[in-house]
């Protein structure tokens, strides 16, 4: 590994983005430069479009990038998993085929882990891959897919072996999404909104090279994939900061959002809205209702309490100290977050809540609130799993005893169809 | 805005803890607990000596360590979780809070050394039998050759401090006097209070000579917004504390065969506790920090701390004698000390309807 420190790195991607950078170049064109120099991923091993940067200098050259007013690599929604998942786990075709495409956004990917029958158990998957002949074949039903019917390609677990324990009869699969036994349809959701599908799998195909890892690692790939999500959480809902500059490079970027952010436009109410309370509160004349500000009141200390702890975390990482508890709670108090900003919103409201679209508050995004925000306890780790996660991880409270960890998978019980 | 304490910080807390836990355990607690005076003098010099607590905050010019309040409520954090029965809080946040307002420098440097010394226990008496901390409430007056007529009422160790700081209303408005504990025309009276680990005495004033310290315009609503503050990290104290003792008996109690800590209703009210008590730490740290930083929103944040360290303490407490079940309801059990500090400490100085009215002031303007 070369030896960079900050005023070389940045010296260098400066040198390298002055001579390079184009706004008139078509967007893949771009990218696909820009990967192979390096400064896209500068983190990523040099031999696969990366330049062996610590972790900790990637923000230099993101600086760099800004200052200048370059376009990255892609960046948004599952390729980015698909990406990290690929470079852990991998074979040297897969990188050679996939993650060249994956930086210049040509593919779209998704995420094939949670069925119908297995939510917060993903581990619990019931789809079906058997060699046939000279290839794997799958049968089984995926929900919950953001962007399936835009894929090109799917990230997949399903069962190979179910004669062994849960865990271990797991395997994990790269799945062409363009093909007859894959067929995909919108799930329509409480708010109206179809951001994720349904993928039926009948008898789809996979060739045995786009097996990850081996037969039965599948779960360990899995645990791959949902870390760099959980990693990346937060960073996919603020991503999207379109520039409005003319040039070919920005427009071609500018509907690369419009599309990859459609199915999340809905995400900010979802969380409740907090930053309209006041506003709205005046607006309707609430804001003298004692009982009102009572909740308002109530709310904001939650949140601002909620705010000062994430950064009270942040603070112990940035100097090194071992994280304490409070590291562990942001996704649990963002429900309780949404759920009062809602009912709040919709005290607010008075009669107004009842109506919905165009004709109601804020253009219909105040409605929106009230049946977007079961979302936030559910999506990514249920509040109940993330209870568990807190009294097991850190409260060290005793795990309890699970029914399908000590008998082949084929013995567990599913779910009743009454 | 700072977000984490310096190492010297966690050095000094982490002494601070193991040093209480030996010399004021909760035994000590319940025998001070049962004296009128609810400490004692000897024992608190001694134990205030070795770490020269009081002097934390006084400036160093009065005789003081001059820490900030980020260094005085780590004390106070700390004394509320091991329920030390001491005149602290009334000696080093409200007496002294007002000394360092509204006093002139020769009444500093007057009355401070002896507080930070540990000699001089001081409190103030603002609240009258109204049960009100708003500074209009108070109808007490003092006359143009400073003798004060009227009473005032929960008293924080009103009862057997030296120096009483009196709010009360002058020739030229509310303003602060300071008054001697033994002063002739003035009754101190005990109350007979719910939460015995903090003594509160109702005090009758006839004709009491006493001395003007300063003007209380704005300099009173500083000193209960430090007083806020002050008591939501001491409150933090007491939370923690107890969520840590409900979890440690959930994961000893054997029902059915197996630790209550395995069953998920219990492991999901300690997740909710942790998250409950974790939120409260960070509203009570950011509020010494932002009293610290001279943050202008100070007002709204000390409200927002003590609303946030109200309910989650009254909340927590509520939990840990659920979790401990019959036993958690005996007087042996000493959950229910902390349970009633909990209430005591969401009634002192406004409780969490009355701060979240006053945050909502601020924000609603």
């Amino acid at each position: 590994m070369n030896e960079m420190n900050e005023e070389t790195v940045r010296a260098e991607c400066r040198a390298w983005l002055e001579a390079n950078w184009n706004p008139n170049l078509g967007l893949v064109e771009w990218r696909h430069k820009l990967a192979e120099s390096g400064w896209g991923n500068p983190h990523w091993p040099s031999r696969w479009y990366g330049r062996d940067l610590s972790v900790g200098l990637v923000p230099v050259v993101k600086e760099e990038f800004a200052r200048i007013g370059a376009i990255g690599v892609a960046e948004a929604g599952i390729r980015v998993l698909a990406a990290a998942t690929i470079l852990a786990h991998g074979t040297d075709m897969h990188k050679e085929k996939f993650l060249m495409r994956i930086l210049t956004g040509e593919d779209t990917w998704c995420q094939l882990f949670s069925e119908p029958g297995s939510g917060s158990d993903v581990a619990g998957a019931v789809t079906r891959a058997e060699m046939r002949g000279n290839q794997w074949v799958v049968n089984g039903q995926k929900v919950w897919t953001t962007s399936a019917h835009k894929a090109h390609w799917g990230l997949l677990l399903a069962r190979t072996d179910w004669d062994a324990k849960k865990h271990a009869g797991l395997s994990y699969f790269i799945i062409d999404m363009k093909q007859p036994g894959v067929t995909v349809y919108p799930l329509r959701q409480m708010n109206g909104h179809a951001s994720f599908n349904q993928v039926f799998l009948s008898d789809a195909t996979v060739q045995p090279e786009f097996l990850v890892a081996a037969v039965g690692d599948g779960w360990e790939v899995t645990t791959t994939t949902l870390m760099h999500e959980r990693r990346g959480a937060d960073g996919l809902r603020t991503w999207g900061k379109k520039s409005d500059r003319p040039e070919r490079a920005f427009e071609e970027e500018r509907a690369e959002i419009a599309t990859t952010m459609e199915p999340y436009k809905w995400y900010p109410q979802r969380a409740g809205r907090v930053d309209l309370v006041i506003s709205r509160a005046k607006e309707t004349g609430k804001i003298n209702e004692p009982v009102v500000r009572q909740e308002i009141a109530r709310l904001m200390t939650m949140s601002k309490a909620a705010e000062w702890t994430a950064r009270r975390a942040r603070a112990a990482q940035e100097q090194g100290r071992p994280q304490g508890p409070e590291g562990s709670l942001g996704k649990l108090v963002s429900s309780n977050i949404a759920r009062a900003a809602a009912r709040v919103h919709t005290q607010i409201s008075g009669a107004d809540a009842l109506l919905t679209g165009d004709a109601s508050p804020m253009n219909g995004v105040i409605a929106e609130i009230l049946v977007s925000v079961p979302a936030t306890s559910i999506a990514g780790g249920t509040d109940e799993i993330q209870r568990n996660i807190i009294s097991e991880r850190v409260l060290k409270m005793p795990r309890e005893r699970t029914g399908d960890s000590d008998k082949p998978f084929k013995d567990v019980p599913r779910n009743l169809v009454g | 805005m700072k977000f984490s304490f310096s190492s010297e910080q966690d050095e000094f807390r982490s002494n601070l803890r193991r040093f209480l836990a030996d010399r004021a355990p909760i035994k000590e607690t319940r025998r001070l607990m049962e004296l009128d005076a609810g400490w004692e003098r000897e024992g608190w010099k001694a134990l205030n000596a070795e770490l020269g607590l009081t002097a934390v905050r006084i400036p160093e010019e009065y005789g003081g360590h001059g820490f900030g309040f980020g260094e005085h409520c780590i004390v106070l954090e700390e004394m509320g979780r091991a329920l030390v029965c001491a005149p602290y809080f009334a000696t080093t946040v409200l007496a002294a809070g007002a000394i360092l307002h509204a006093g002139s420098a020769e009444r500093k440097a007057a009355l401070l050394p002896g507080i930070a010394a540990g000699e001089t226990i001081a409190t103030l008496a603002s609240a009258e039998d109204s049960g009100s901390w708003d500074a209009e409430a108070c109808t007490l007056t003092a006359s143009a050759t400073g003798h004060l007529n009227g009473h005032k009422s929960f008293v924080l160790d009103g009862h057997t401090a030296d120096l009483i700081v009196v709010l009360a209303r002058g020739p030229s408005g509310l303003a602060f006097y300071t008054v001697d504990g033994s002063a002739a025309g003035l009754t101190r009276t005990l109350l007979k209070t719910m939460d015995p680990t903090r003594k509160l005495a109702r005090l009758e004033f006839s004709d009491v000579e006493a001395t003007l310290l300063g003007s209380a315009a704005g300099t009173y609503e500083r000193v209960m917004i430090e007083a806020a503050v002050c008591l939501s990290n001491e409150m933090v104290g007491g939370a923690e504390r107890l969520r840590e003792d409900a979890l440690a008996y959930s994961m000893m109690r054997m029902q059915f065969g197996k630790a209550i800590a395995s069953f998920q209703s219990m492991k999901h009210k300690a997740a909710d506790m942790l998250l409950d008590v974790e939120l409260a730490k960070s509203a009570a740290y950011y509020a010494a920090a932002a009293l610290d930083e001279g943050d202008g929103d100070i007002a709204m944040t000390a409200s927002l701390a003590k609303a946030c360290a109200s309910d989650t303490y009254s909340q927590t407490a509520t939990h840990a004698i659920q979790i401990h079940g019959g036993i958690g309801f005996t007087w042996d059990n000493d959950t229910h000390l902390w349970y009633k500090r909990a209430k005591s400490s969401d009634v002192l100085f406004g409780d969490a309807f009355h701060h979240r009215e006053q945050m909502m002031k601020n924000w609603a303007a």
